[in-house]
C-alpha cells in the first residue's frame, strides 16, 4: 500500500516523458491557418517581365510548394511533387525562395518541373509574410484563397495521403 | 618590416570589414537602437530555436533581423512590430509567451506544484513532529490494572 503514491507519481512522470519525447520541437503551429493568403506582387520565375499577383492563383483548391535550389530536402520531396504534378489530381504553384534565377531555373531543368507557375521571391518578402522557416514548405490553400493547412519539411507518402488528399477532396467537393 | 606592418594593416582593415558586415545597422537616436536592440533579444530565432534573433547566426534570423530594424527606423513602436512576427510565426516568436488558455500550465504550472510539495512537506513534518497520542480513560485503566497485576506476587 505504501509503494502506490511513488508508484503512481513515477507512471505519470513516464507519461509525461513518452509524450514529451513524441513530440517534435521543430513543429511550430502556424497562425496563418484558416486565414487568406498574404498579398503579393512578385515576379514570375519563368517569365521576368510577368507579374504574379494574388488574382492568378485563386480558383480552386491547390497546394503551394516553397522551394529552392539551395535546400536539400527539397530535393528528396521532389520526385513526389513530380508524381503528384502527373496524376493532375491538384495543381502545384512554386514559390522559389531566397535564390537566384539560373539557380532556379537550372534546378528545374534537371529535376523536372512539377509547378503550374513560381513566383519568384528572391528577397525572401512573400516568405516572410508567410512565416516560411524551414523550406520545403507547402500551404495547402482552398479555392477562396485560405490557408487550410500547412505541412513544414517535405511532403511524406504518408503525409500526402493521409492529410493533404483528403483535405484537397473535402475542399473541393464544396464549390 | 614595412612590408609586416602593411599585412597588418591589412588584416586589420579586413577584420574592421567583417564587423561592418555583421551590424550594418545605423540609428538617429541611441532609443532606437536600444529599441532595436532589446526587440532582438525579445525574440526567437525559429531555426536556431534557443537563440535569440540578436545570438544567431541563421540567415532567417538576419532577415528577421533587417525587419525588425526596417520597422524600428520607420517609427513602429515595439507592439506592432511583435504583432508583426506574431501574425507571421506565431506566439513562437516570443520567449515570453502571453498567458492565454493554452499557456496557463506553463504560466501557474509551476507554482501549482510548489503548492503541492509545500502541503506534503507539511503533511510529513506533522507525522514526524507529533508525540505518542495520549491514552484514553479506558486505557489508562488497562494501564492500571496491568501494573497492579505485576506487582502482586
Amino acid at each position: 500500500m505504501r509503494y502506490v503514491i511513488p508508484l503512481g507519481v513515477f507512471i505519470v512522470l513516464v507519461i509525461l516523458l513518452a509524450i514529451g519525447l513524441r513530440l517534435d520541437p521543430r513543429y511550430v503551429p502556424s497562425p496563418l491557418i484558416d486565414k487568406p493568403m498574404p498579398p503579393f506582387e512578385l515576379p514570375d520565375l519563368a517569365n521576368e517581365a510577368a507579374v504574379l499577383t494574388n488574382s492568378d492563383i485563386s480558383g480552386k483548391p491547390h497546394l503551394l510548394n516553397v522551394w529552392a535550389s539551395w535546400c536539400a530536402a527539397c530535393r528528396t520531396e521532389h520526385p513526389l511533387l513530380m508524381r503528384l504534378a502527373q496524376s493532375g489530381e491538384t495543381s502545384i504553384l512554386g514559390l522559389n525562395y531566397k535564390d537566384t534565377r539560373d539557380d532556379a531555373l537550372a534546378w528545374l531543368g534537371r529535376h523536372g518541373d512539377p509547378y503550374t507557375q513560381t513566383v519568384f521571391d528572391h528577397a525572401g518578402k512573400l516568405g516572410l509574410d508567410l512565416g516560411v522557416y524551414g523550406v520545403p514548405e507547402t500551404f495547402l490553400i482552398d479555392s477562396e484563397g485560405v490557408i487550410r493547412y500547412k505541412q513544414i519539411g517535405p511532403i511524406t507518402p504518408d503525409i500526402l495521403e493521409s492529410v493533404i488528399k483528403p483535405m484537397l477532396e473535402i475542399l473541393g467537393r464544396k464549390n | 618590416m614595412k612590408k609586416a606592418l602593411q599585412t597588418f594593416c591589412f588584416f586589420l582593415a579586413l577584420s574592421f570589414a567583417s564587423y561592418a558586415a555583421d551590424t550594418p545597422v545605423t540609428f538617429t537616436s541611441a532609443i532606437e537602437r536600444e529599441r532595436y536592440e532589446a526587440l532582438l533579444e525579445e525574440l526567437r530565432c525559429l531555426v536556431c530555436q534557443n537563440q535569440s534573433l540578436s545570438d544567431s547566426h541563421a540567415d532567417l534570423a538576419q532577415d528577421l533581423r533587417d525587419q525588425v530594424y526596417a520597422m524600428v527606423v520607420e517609427g513602429k513602436d515595439n507592439v506592432q512590430i511583435v504583432q508583426f512576427m506574431v501574425e507571421r510565426y506565431g506566439d513562437f516568436v516570443l520567449y515570453k509567451p502571453p498567458v492565454k488558455s493554452a499557456t496557463w500550465f506553463l504560466w501557474f504550472g509551476p507554482l501549482i506544484l510548489l503548492v503541492v510539495a509545500f502541503a506534503i512537506v507539511v503533511i510529513f513534518a506533522r507525522r514526524h513532529t507529533r508525540g505518542p497520542r495520549a491514552l484514553s480513560k479506558e486505557e489508562q485503566n488497562q494501564v492500571q490494572m496491568l501494573l497492579t497485576q505485576d506487582q502482586e506476587p
